[in-house]
């Protein structure tokens, strides 16, 4: 059976279970007049045959499922001939790429070494005798736990707490996704960045000024070496980190302050979702923008001026970056001025202040900390920016401050770096795990220090 | 002189004197306001307008109406209707022939191969297609609209100038002359674009279409929807209505605020390492793109359904208690119900953004170029905003508007994802 249609056939097998259990609970308590005689309702003893019946038997499938690929290579790797175990690891990572090809159907057997050939004949055998064993044994945990709880349902079987103590715990396991996630994202990259800080130390890659990450295929090559000194990386990010704030701060902040002091409702609510309308553009949407609109029009601009700008300027990107970010920094703007009291605002017109005297010095004094902590928010939203960048920035890193100039950022490293066919133990797909590592730390220590000003601040007036 | 000395009528003049700068300042202020909102609006129509006006002339292509002979010399000269045969025939020949025919006055080789250009490739394609599918068509005649290259494309549709040197707009001074006649006769027209919602990626922008990438995105977003949801709202049914206080749901929490603000790229990384790298899921599938939207879609919806539980008043949790209820049956019978709606909105707004997200995608290798529709979740595929990524990166002048007509194809589904939420939110938001 495939895996799709036996976890099919185990949910139909629970369903039975549950229908067989609700009837049993019934049956215990001589039929619907007795019902008053069970702890619970007879679809709790249903659920509960239902769950026994299901939960252990779709684990083990999924267990299963997980680990399938890597045991089976495990025991196909045992029993290869001699000439193919002595292969290099390069060379074996190709052999096991050509066997999963040729399991997966996308190479017919005939095109590939018979060794291999055979190999694939072999793993889709075990791949057979597995399923089979697998189908066998889930089938077999399920009927035996249905027949198991069947037989113990009686009139005072608790059946309802033990239903909802695994519902319960079922629930506490989404909740656990999320850190999961978290563990997940750190094991993944700091696990590769340590590879790859063993075979280029830490100091180099974080203080290094050159980055050229093309390693030679071949060791007598010409530039083999490579070169991973991330400092251009990070500078070139900054630079455009920066010229997106430039944008987003001043246009974000006063069009947040226009709307919530000065417009009339009407305008408002008419103005604030058009803006808001940027915040919902898909990024690609403004690399492409970036690409065929800003930049070529900052390019005749420049050279209006006399001034040389690169086809794919740091200015570009930047820009356009900027403009991404407006709504992010006006709705949080606006939040935090919405926020602070009216009486405040009352007691500064009291003493004679103009409108703009209250804002400037009374309300965005008080909203300053909220303000702060958007503005963090959105430098993290700016750093970790991929494909505005990707296509609007360059690749080759140079460091340099000139906003007219190209430069390259870390998210477009990592992009250039994995995307591809690559191995995974090379230096160059694992300095994107390295580039990865510093990005997450980066803007989790933004997005914890932003909480903590925010959240500082909302308890002034609570 | 110190303050604290001052008549009251010297304060006074003081204050009428500073006003005109106050009331100045007042209005800079102002004035800095309004200049700032409409930046951002100006922002707004600027990257619409050029989106729009680049892209929507896609839906519309030129076609060549051709007379095409289904000629049984060309396509089957054995006469015996074999099917390898009617596959393999030489169709262009079919396509070259009608061509000739409308232009006999052409000879030499390299005139006629700047006439064949006219014609996309696409077009013997669809003739194979029509006699496989009906060989009773063949030695018949029939009067057929074929794709026009896209040079032909980019020409009548005035993005190359007519009247451009010949080297700028990639057609000679006689193919623009045999464009002309075409047009005059009405051989040559814009009609609605079929193949850009109907085929799959292409090298040929004329031939280039949606279709694949589309399905790629629903097949990842319907993987990352029957996940995210479920997963998303039990988690947000646990940490309101059952965590316990207790130092590992304030972890939790923390984890999910922290983990919405993880640029996407990183969600890529983890995808890549973890799905791709350890448990060996196929590169390029949706299944993964799927898995991996859903960690990214999961922090969104969360604290959405938070919100949505948090709304439905604390009476209804404590008559249903008084009843006699238990937790669950509570929550399952009495307070989800209630919060399913503003659950939705957030659902609705966490699959639009995962809808527009391309990082995290191009990480695990959804960005290589397929032509074949995918037909499931193990395939090769790729999604929308992808292949605008792709398409933006090529040379030709006609890929440029294919990837403002995806765009726009992106951003009408968003637009009706967006809309939705707002409608339930405004149909079934309830103030208690």
């Amino acid at each position: 059976m495939t895996p799709s249609i036996l976890i099919i056939s185990l949910l139909l097998l629970s369903f039975i279970a549950y229908q067989l259990g609700k009837a049993r609970s019934l049956t215990v308590v001589g039929g619907a007049r007795g019902i008053r005689n069970l702890h619970s309702l007879p679809g709790h003893y249903g659920l509960l045959t239902a769950l026994w019946c299901g939960l252990p038997a779709l684990l083990v499938v999924l267990v299963w499922l997980a680990v399938q690929d890597q045991v089976l290579i495990a025991l196909i790797s045992a029993q290869l001939p001699p000439e193919v175990r002595s292969l290099g690891s390069d060379q074996f990572v190709l052999f096991l790429n050509d066997l999963r090809n040729v399991v997966a159907g996308n190479i017919p057997a005939s095109q590939v070494s018979p060794a291999t050939a055979a190999a694939a004949a072999e793993y889709l055998r075990l791949q057979g005798v597995a399923r089979l064993a697998l189908t066998a044994l889930a089938f077999a945990l399920g009927i035996v736990a249905m027949l198991v709880v069947r037989g113990r349902i009686r009139a005072d079987l608790r059946a309802r707490n033990s239903v909802e103590r695994v519902l319960e715990g079922l629930l506490f396991l989404c909740s656990l996704v999320a850190v999961l996630t978290t563990i997940g994202i750190i094991l993944s990259v700091v696990f590769e960045a340590t590879r790859f800080f063993g075979i280029v130390p830490a100091q180099e890659f974080l203080f290094g000024t050159k980055w050229s990450p093309q390693m030679a295929i071949r060791a007598d090559q010409v530039g083999s070496s490579g070169a991973f000194g991330a400092v251009p990386l990070f500078a070139g990010t900054l630079l455009i980190s920066a010229i997106a704030m430039l944008v987003a701060v001043p246009i974000g902040l006063f069009s947040a302050i226009y709307l919530a002091e000065y417009a009339p409702s009407k305008v408002r609510s008419v103005v604030k979702p058009l803006l808001e309308v940027l915040a919902g553009v898909p990024t690609v949407v403004y690399g492409f923008f970036a690409v065929t609109t800003v930049g070529p029009l900052l390019r005749t601009a420049g050279e209006s001026m006399g001034l040389s700008v690169a086809g794919e300027s740091a200015l570009a990107a930047g820009l356009v970056m900027g403009i991404m970010i407006i709504p992010f920094v006006s709705s949080l703007a606006d939040d935090m001025i919405t926020a602070v009291p009216q009486s405040l605002r009352d007691g500064a017109y009291a003493l004679g202040a103009t409108r703009s005297e209250t804002i400037k010095q009374v309300v965005l004094r008080a909203a300053l900390p909220g303000i702060v902590g958007g503005v963090l928010l959105a430098i993290s939203r700016a750093i970790g920016e991929t494909m505005i960048v990707v296509m609007a920035a360059g690749l080759a890193a140079n460091l340099t401050a000139n906003p007219l100039e190209a430069v390259t950022t870390v998210t477009v490293q990592i992009v250039t770096l994995l995307v591809g066919d690559q191995e995974f133990d090379s230096p160059k797909t694992l300095a994107a795990f390295a580039l990865g590592l510093v990005l997450f730390i980066v803007t989790l220590v933004l997005n914890v220090i932003a909480l903590y000003v925010v959240r500082k601040y909302r308890e002034q007036y609570e | 002189m110190s303050s604290t000395n001052r008549t009251a009528a010297e304060t006074q003049a003081l204050v009428t004197r500073s006003l005109a700068r106050r009331y100045r300042a007042e209005r800079r202020f102002r004035f800095y306001g309004l200049t700032a909102v409409l930046a951002g609006l100006v922002f707004v129509v600027f990257l619409f307008g050029t989106i729009f006006a680049q892209g929507l002339s896609v839906f519309q292509q030129s076609y060549v109406k051709i007379e095409v002979f289904y000629d049984p010399e060309i396509i089957d000269p054995a006469g015996t209707r074999n099917p390898d045969d009617l596959v393999t025939a030489d169709y262009q020949a079919l396509v070259r022939a009608s061509l000739k025919a409308r232009f006999p006055e052409i000879e030499g080789r390299r005139d006629l191969r700047e006439l064949y250009g006219l014609v996309s490739s696409a077009a013997s394609i669809e003739l194979q297609q029509r006699i496989t599918s009906d060989p009773s068509a063949i030695g018949t005649r029939e009067t057929r609209w074929v794709l026009a290259d896209d040079t032909v494309d980019m020409l009548i549709k005035g993005r190359v100038a007519r009247n451009a040197p010949e080297d700028e707009r990639r057609l000679s001074d006689q193919q623009v002359n045999w464009i002309a006649a075409l047009e005059r006769d009405g051989a040559l027209a814009l009609r609605f674009n079929r193949a850009f919602f109907s085929n799959g990626d292409s090298r040929d922008p004329e031939q280039a279409g949606v279709r694949g990438a589309l399905i790629g995105s629903l097949l990842t977003l319907f993987i990352t929807l029957v996940l995210s949801f479920p997963i998303g709202v039990g988690a947000a049914v646990y940490l309101e209505e059952f965590a316990p206080r207790n130092r590992l749901t304030d972890i939790i929490e923390v984890n999910i605020n922290n983990l919405a603000a993880v640029p996407s790229i990183v969600f890529g990384l983890l995808g890549l390492a973890m799905f791709i790298g350890f448990f060996g899921l196929p590169r390029s599938a949706p299944l993964v793109g799927g898995f991996v939207l859903t960690l990214l879609t999961l922090p969104t919806i969360i604290i959405a359904s938070r919100a949505a539980l948090k709304a439905v008043p604390p009476s209804i949790r404590e008559a249903a208690l008084g009843m006699g209820a238990s937790r669950l049956q509570m929550v399952a019978h009495h307070v989800l119900p209630l919060a399913v709606p503003g659950m939705l909105t957030g659902a609705i707004i966490g699959m639009a953004r995962a809808l527009g997200e391309s990082a995290p995608l191009l990480m695990i290798g959804m960005v290589a170029f397929i032509v074949e529709v995918p037909q499931g979740v193990f395939d090769p595929a790729t999604a929308l905003p992808v292949q605008v990524f792709l398409w933006s990166d090529l040379p030709e002048r006609g890929f440029i508007e294919r990837t403002s007509g995806a765009i726009i194809v992106l951003l009408l589904f968003l637009l009706v994802m967006n809309a939705t939420a707002v409608l339930l939110r405004n149909k079934f938001e309830k103030r208690w």
